[in-house]
């Protein structure tokens, strides 16, 4: 601190302030002058002394050469005050380790995470969440893992601009967009295990994918048995990563897109279509069975309520019958009736229809 | 405080001693993490191995910790202990059936003789830049005595085991294990062979479509056929309790429908000539 601050100035600009209006440091080495001449010598004060000329006595505040003065004595170390400065000293480097063993003991495990605890290298405790102690850092060093966070793992994306393309089972190409959660289980498996454990999750998951994918027919992979695929492909995935005992539990699969390839999606829209077409097919169909079972049967109920009737009295209600129906059609007829037997009756047809022209135009 | 005083009395005498003092410890132990294995090499010749590997050993049970070697003379490699990888590069396969394929595979494998691995290899990545090709060309073999349709089968398990185990032949001669070898993409190359897969998917698609048409009409024709059987089974049941007058009802039905009476049909208009003898007129005559 001390030496820093008689560096700065120099011994040509120290003067040149001097001289222009007595600065604070044309005031240091005026004290220096004075009262430095019975101490060690300083190098630093010594400029001002070479040039007193340049000096206007009176000016300089004693303050700050007081300060220098006892800066120079303590490091000079041969004071009494030295011993103080020697306590200080001890208490600082312990204070320093204090921190240390605090910032490299004491730690606080938030409720997701563990801290995995390895002792010279060696793995041998998991902290479970809370305020945990352990020996400082050198002999024991704690790596926070989160375990309780579900992590996931995206792979194709559902945007039109790129494909994630899988060959099915019958040599057909999907489309397929899928995401992995997983979490970790055993945070010592993972930290140690594997030396690239999102990476190799990333990879067992496309394999496992594509082996499934590779097993199911097309129309499969993009309509009903997606749950299937998911579950399968995470038993598989977890398999895998039990086999390289990653720690790493596999949550789920969730497939977000299974279409065809845009390339091939116009002929898939046809067949939606034709399905569509085959549905209208059979609605048709359908209305026209409804239309005739209700026409069917609404005519056969009027012919029993009818029949039950008849049967109470079978010769009067067939000739009433014929009677109304004959004075309903007749009455809306012309009517020509030849009576003369045995006379060849002259028809005129064309007059017959002209007569009945205007009496169809007279009524409506 | 003493110490301390006999520190400051004598800084550099102090200074020096325990910078030996930390040379000598840092040139003398070692801390072998879990993830490491160590091979100790004592003036060029190998003479132990720290935290070898062994399968399926517990954590905190290893040989990792802190260990101690001659200053200056021992040597420590290290070598990974964790699961490696390494990844093929995409290369085209010609199955049996002269169908191309771009195949993608990884393998992942550990250091389990780590001192053979020092000697032979060096280090891990040298073991990868060797056994890369390997993976490379047994894929290849393995694959191209193949049909294509071998891989999208339960069969392509058998396929990586080969794989794996014609590898892991060559892997022992690094002190390597492999672990797994996986293929993870087989897809049709761009150009051609892709396309003329696509065109293979929309021909198939539109047959679907006029499957599905078809299947439509069919189904439509049967719905249609057993509307017309049900109406006339209705129709039987009740009418055949009586024929006769089911003839004499129609017909009074029909007569009404045809002369326009029941409002459906009123089109034309009519003229009847009745004969005097006609049934309707028996009457008319006054009586018999």
């Amino acid at each position: 601190m001390e030496s820093r601050t008689v560096q700065y100035p120099g011994d040509a600009s120290g003067t040149v302030s001097n001289a222009e209006g007595g600065g604070p440091w044309g005031g240091g080495g005026s004290g220096g002058d004075d009262d430095g001449g019975l101490g060690p010598r300083n190098p630093w004060s010594q400029p001002p002394r070479k040039r007193p000329s340049l000096r206007k006595p009176g000016q300089a505040p004693a303050a700050l050469d007081e300060l220098l003065r006892r800066g120079r004595s303590r490091l000079g170390g041969r004071m009494p005050n030295g011993l103080e400065s020697r306590a200080l000293f001890g208490w600082a480097l312990l204070a320093i380790v204090a921190i240390w063993i605090a910032f490299t003991s004491i730690w606080r495990i938030d409720p997701q995470e563990r801290g995995v605890v390895t002792q010279l290298g060696r793995y041998s405790r998991i902290l479970t969440p809370g305020m945990r102690v352990t020996l400082p850092a050198p002999f024991e060093s704690v790596t926070k893992v989160v375990v309780e966070q579900t992590n996931t793992v995206d792979i194709g994306s559902t945007s039109a601009d790129s494909q994630n393309l899988m060959l099915t089972g019958d040599q057909n190409i999907v489309d397929l967009a899928y995401s992995v959660r997983w979490k970790i289980r055993d945070p010592e498996l993972y930290l140690f295990e594997l030396a690239d454990p999102e990476d190799t999750i990333r990879e067992v998951a496309e394999s496992a994918m594509r082996e499934e994918v590779g097993r199911v027919s097309l129309n499969d992979a993009i309509g009903s048995q997606r749950g299937e695929i998911a579950d399968r492909v995470q038993a598989r995935m977890q398999e895998l990563l039990n086999s390289y005992r990653a720690g790493v539990q596999v949550l789920g699969i969730a497939i977000k897109q299974a279409d065809p390839p845009a390339a091939v999606n116009d002929a898939f829209k046809e067949v939606s279509a034709a399905q569509q077409t085959a549905e209208t097919y059979i609605n048709q169909a359908r209305a026209y069975s409804q239309q005739l079972g209700a026409k069917a049967s609404g005519e056969a109920q009027a012919f029993d309520k009818v029949y039950e009737q008849y049967r109470l009295a079978p010769e009067v209600t067939r000739r009433r019958m014929y009677y109304e129906t004959m004075e309903d059609v007749l009455s809306k007829v012309d009517k020509t009736i030849v009576e003369a037997p045995g006379v060849t009756p002259y028809l005129a047809l064309p007059e017959v229809r002209r007569r009945a022209a205007p009496a169809e135009e007279a009524q409506p | 405080m003493s110490l301390v005083e006999r520190v400051l009395r004598q800084p550099i005498a102090w200074g020096v001693a325990l910078a030996v003092i930390l040379i000598l410890a840092v040139s003398t132990l070692a801390i072998v993490p879990e993830t490491k294995q160590a091979v100790i090499v004592r003036l060029g010749q190998p003479v132990a191995i720290v935290n070898g590997y062994k399968p399926s050993q517990d954590f905190g049970r290893t040989g990792a910790g802190l260990i101690a070697r001659l200053p200056f003379v021992d040597r420590i490699v290290w070598v990974d202990k964790r699961v490696l990888d390494f990844d093929m590069q995409r290369q085209e396969v010609l199955s049996t059936d002269q169908l191309r394929l771009v195949v993608d595979a990884f393998a992942r494998f550990r250091v389990v003789d780590p001192l053979r691995m020092v000697l032979t290899a060096g280090s891990e990545r040298r073991v990868t830049e060797a056994l890369q090709p390997i993976l490379g060309s047994a894929l290849r073999n393995e694959l191209g005595k193949r049909p294509f349709a071998t891989l999208l089968s339960p069969e392509r398990g058998q396929v990586m085991d080969n794989i794996q185990k014609g590898l892991n032949r060559v892997a022992a001669q690094y002190g390597v294990e492999i672990v797994d070898v996986r293929i993870k993409r087989a897809d049709l190359p761009a150009g051609t062979p892709l396309e003329s897969a696509y065109q293979r998917m929309r021909t198939a698609r539109q047959q679907e479509a006029l499957t599905i048409r078809a299947q439509g009409l069919k189904q439509a024709q049967l719905i249609r056929a057993d509307a017309d059987a049900e109406a006339s089974r209705i129709y039987s049941e009740s009418f055949n309790k009586d024929p006769d007058f089911y003839d004499f009802y129609r017909a009074m039905q029909s007569y009404r429908h045809t002369f326009g009476i029941d409002g459906t049909t009123a089109e034309g208009s009519a003229t009847i000539i009745l004969s005097p003898s006609n049934d309707y007129l028996r009457e008319f005559r006054g009586g018999k």
